[in-house]
């Protein structure tokens, strides 16, 4: 029985029976979730659907009402190390005092350990990751000087720095232009081709054929989980969004 | 002024007040980025009824005894603080209110008992309130380095924790880091801090020097490090021009209202004048911005105008440009200009024709802009 073991270690993610509540109203209601190793993900719902709370619940930062989560066949604190997170642009102050170099190279700060200070390796990686996401030139800018791109940008370089093999992103696109859109497409594509899985919340259900190969349709529930071509249709998205929502073809 | 300057133990207590102006700008700079600067001011308020329970407790007034009674209700005010907004629904402001003024009102209650006893022991205590600096010892002095220097060795070794928990708390905790240890630990520095400065400063004004210093330093710069150092470096004059002031001519007024004074108008003068955030540099930057906004928008006319009327060298009048202009009465000064910098040329008395300079120069200012309308 080799291959029960096998089909364990290929999973990114494997989520069991989750339920999540805010006080007593449920957010995720019992979820059941395998997401393999190498896919594009999106997860798409509706507002309220739950999907940053996935994903804050894979990181550990919700504590669960019932269930469990394994990332790579680890428990989640030791399986944190291999994901790279990336948060709601809205979520931080940006007139914090730091520069965009600053703010990447503390992706680096989760394998430096306690008292280690970043030293040239970690300069290294910085600007690397500030070279892939276009943002090299700006390195240091204040980091309240940056339009919506920018702060997208930088929040992806602070991820890459990590060299994660599982990407968790909230909401990336969000008020974003199409070139940047764009870029960050090709990023994903870049990090599933070498291997990495990436998470990422989506609300733009026309460009999910294109940039996605797995899709996890949400709304409390999980409605359909799946590559893109077999549970990315009519049935599954009224069911996930009421029947309002098509996908104008 | 210069005869009280000799008066014996101001080294002491003017090293004292430095040292402990430093510290509170230093810490006080987490304090404020994580948007809670009254956290310090309800920990120092809630000080107070553990410093006169350990005067009766010990029947002392050492600073020793005191500054461990004060420790006890300051932590017990900063966990309920945090324990109330952690796990109930009343927000953060809200038990920062109710806790202030639970600790700060009982305070009251049992100073008011205490000095209505018949015999002099308590005499003095109310300098808590306050603050005396003058009344530093300096053994006092020896305290107060006893907490500092551990502190600040604290904050160095934590620096990226701090800085990261400040910027971004999930990221943080998704590497691993433990927020809520940092936490509390933030807030037992907090803590440490306000009960070193009790005696100095006093429960009243304390937070005023932990917020008031950071604030002041945030416009100067943008870089954590330089704005805590700066935050330290105000912290510690304000502590000394206040301990300074305070004891001239033995008038002893209470030390915390003469620092606050000086840390409020570093603050007044910051947010004022510092370049790049200050409310008169950035008025002056909007000043000139619009003068040179007025000059590319004079040129560009101009360019418009040799454009349509191609073929005819003769150029155009100062009153047709300010016929089309948003701001006529600017545009003298703006022509004036772009002859001295050479965009444009007066070809006939009073007609003027922008330089291929001049066209050169709106290409370049506008070459990131879409495509006008046609």
């Amino acid at each position: 029985m080799t291959g029960l073991n096998d089909k364990k270690l290929e999973l990114a993610l494997e989520i069991n029976d989750l339920t999540v509540s805010y006080k007593d109203k449920p957010v995720l209601w019992d979820i059941d979730l395998e997401i393999p190793q190498g896919a594009l993900v999106g997860i798409v719902g509706p507002n309220g659907a739950g999907k940053t709370t996935l994903i804050k619940s894979i990181l550990g930062l919700l504590k669960p009402v019932a269930g469990s989560a394994k990332i790579l066949g680890l428990e989640i604190d030791q399986g944190i190390k291999k994901i790279a997170y990336v948060p709601q642009r809205g979520s931080v102050d940006w007139d914090f005092p730091a520069t965009v170099f600053d703010v990447v190279q503390m992706g680096t700060y989760g394998k430096l350990g306690w008292l280690r200070r970043p030293g040239s390796k970690e300069k290294k990686l910085t600007k690397d990751a500030l070279e892939k996401v276009g943002m090299l030139e700006l390195a240091h800018r204040q980091i309240s000087q940056l339009s919506g791109g920018q702060q997208q940008r930088v929040f992806l370089a602070r991820a890459l720095v990590q060299h994660a093999e599982i990407y968790l992103m909230d909401e990336p696109f969000q008020g974003v232009d199409s070139t940047t859109e764009q870029s960050i497409v090709e990023l994903l594509r870049e990090l599933r081709n070498q291997g990495a899985t990436a998470l990422v919340v989506h609300h733009d259900l026309q460009t999910v054929k294109d940039y996605f190969d797995w899709v996890v349709l949400l709304n409390v529930r999980k409605i359909a989980a799946g590559p893109v071509s077999e549970v990315f249709t009519e049935t599954n998205l009224k069911l996930a969004f009421g029947s309002r929502v098509s996908l104008g073809e | 002024m210069f005869e009280s300057l000799s008066v014996p133990g101001l080294g002491s207590v003017v090293a004292g007040t430095a040292l402990l102006g430093f510290l509170c700008g230093t810490l006080g700079t987490f304090a404020v980025l994580r948007k809670q600067s009254l956290m310090g001011d309800a920990i120092s308020h809630a000080c107070l009824p553990g410093l006169i329970l350990a005067f009766l407790l010990f029947n002392s007034k050492e600073s020793w005894a005191l500054m461990l009674g004060a420790a006890i209700s300051g932590t017990i005010a900063a966990m309920a603080i945090l324990g109330i907004s952690r796990f109930s629904r009343v927000k953060e402001d809200s038990a920062l209110a109710i806790t202030l003024s639970v600790f700060f009102g009982f305070g009251l209650m049992l100073l008011t008992w205490v000095q209505r006893r018949p015999d002099a022991a308590q005499a003095g205590l109310a300098r808590f309130l306050f603050g005396q600096a003058a009344t530093l010892l300096d053994r006092d002095v020896w305290l107060l380095a006893a907490i500092a220097i551990p502190c600040l060795i604290t904050v160095f070794i934590f620096w990226k924790h701090f800085q990261l928990v400040c910027f971004d708390r999930s990221f943080a905790q998704s590497l691993g880091f433990p927020v809520f240890f940092i936490d509390v630990l933030l807030s037992l520095l907090l803590v440490m801090v306000i009960v070193a400065g009790l005696e100095t400063v006093g429960v009243v004004l304390m937070s005023a020097l932990l917020v008031a210093p950071a604030v002041a330093a945030r416009q100067w710069t943008n870089k954590l490090e330089i704005m805590a150092i700066l935050a330290g470096i105000f912290g510690a004059f304000s502590g000394i021009a206040g301990a300074v002031l305070s004891n001239i001519g033995k008038t002893s007024i209470p030390t915390g209202p003469v620092i606050v004074l000086f840390i409020t108008l570093i603050v007044f003068l910051s947010i004022l004048f510092a370049p790049a955030r200050g409310i008169v540099w950035l008025q002056f930057k909007h000043w000139r911005d619009s003068k040179v906004l007025q000059l590319d928008s004079v040129l560009s006319n101009l360019l418009n105008l040799a454009r349509e009327h191609s073929g005819k060298q003769n150029g155009h009048s100062m009153a047709m440009l300010k016929g089309i202009s948003s701001n006529p009465s600017g545009v003298p000064r703006s022509v004036h200009k772009l002859l001295e910098m050479g965009l444009v040329s007066e070809v006939d008395k009073g007609l003027y024709i922008p330089t291929s300079k001049g066209a050169e120069y709106l290409n370049e200012k506008t070459s990131h802009m879409g495509a006008p309308l046609k």
